[in-house]
């Protein structure tokens, strides 16, 4: 099972680098921005096949602050983006 | 029945993988800021669900399980939220929705 487990965060990181294609090229901030948190979601999951393969419940607790990091840090970029300063 | 859990397991992961794969391919091919929003709410909310759930499914019941549907309760409703917030911001800067025989951004 490890070996799925392998071949399918492997997919994921390609596809990440999918993503990628987008924040580089994207016009405009929106686009961007879309693209980062969806590069976000990934690594969670990506946090997750790793603490999985290497049998360590930590990454876990890592997945989960994470997921609230991305959250607040794409929640004020877009803020930002939309009045021109975090008030 | 363990086993048979673990099957389901990793075929929800390989479905939740083909999700991701094609919300990736739509933020490349689809024409506008709309749309690319669209097929990221794939990825999102589809995707990272039936992937984390047949994790969920695959390993044994414990503080992992718990932790997994902290996790994916938690994505469910933020990434969705942070999605509109970024297509609300689009919208307020005056993007126009993409129209057929129009270039693409």
């Amino acid at each position: 099972m490890t070996g799925i487990f392998m071949i399918s965060g492997v997919v994921l990181i390609f596809t990440t680098f999918l993503c990628l294609y987008r924040v580089v090229v994207g016009p405009g901030a929106s686009n961007r921005l879309l693209a980062v948190n969806v590069i976000g979601t990934k690594t969670i999951v990506l946090l997750v096949i790793i603490g999985f393969i290497y049998e360590r419940p930590v990454f876990l607790d890592i997945a989960l602050a994470y997921a609230m990091i991305n959250f607040i840090a794409t929640l004020a970029m877009a803020k930002y983006y939309e009045q021109g300063c975090i008030c | 029945m363990i086993e048979l859990l673990r099957i389901l397991g990793v075929a929800l992961i390989l479905l939740g993988l083909f999700f991701m794969i094609a919300s990736s391919l739509g933020l490349i091919r689809l024409p506008d800021i709309y749309t690319r929003a669209h097929a990221s709410g794939k990825c999102d909310a589809l995707g990272q669900a039936l992937m984390l759930f047949g994790f969920v499914l695959y390993a044994d019941f414990g503080p992992e399980t718990v932790k997994l549907v902290l996790i994916i309760v938690m994505l469910y409703i933020l990434t969705p939220t942070a999605t509109h917030a970024i297509v609300r911001a689009a919208y307020i800067h005056g993007k126009k929705p993409w129209k057929r025989g129009e270039e693409r951004e």
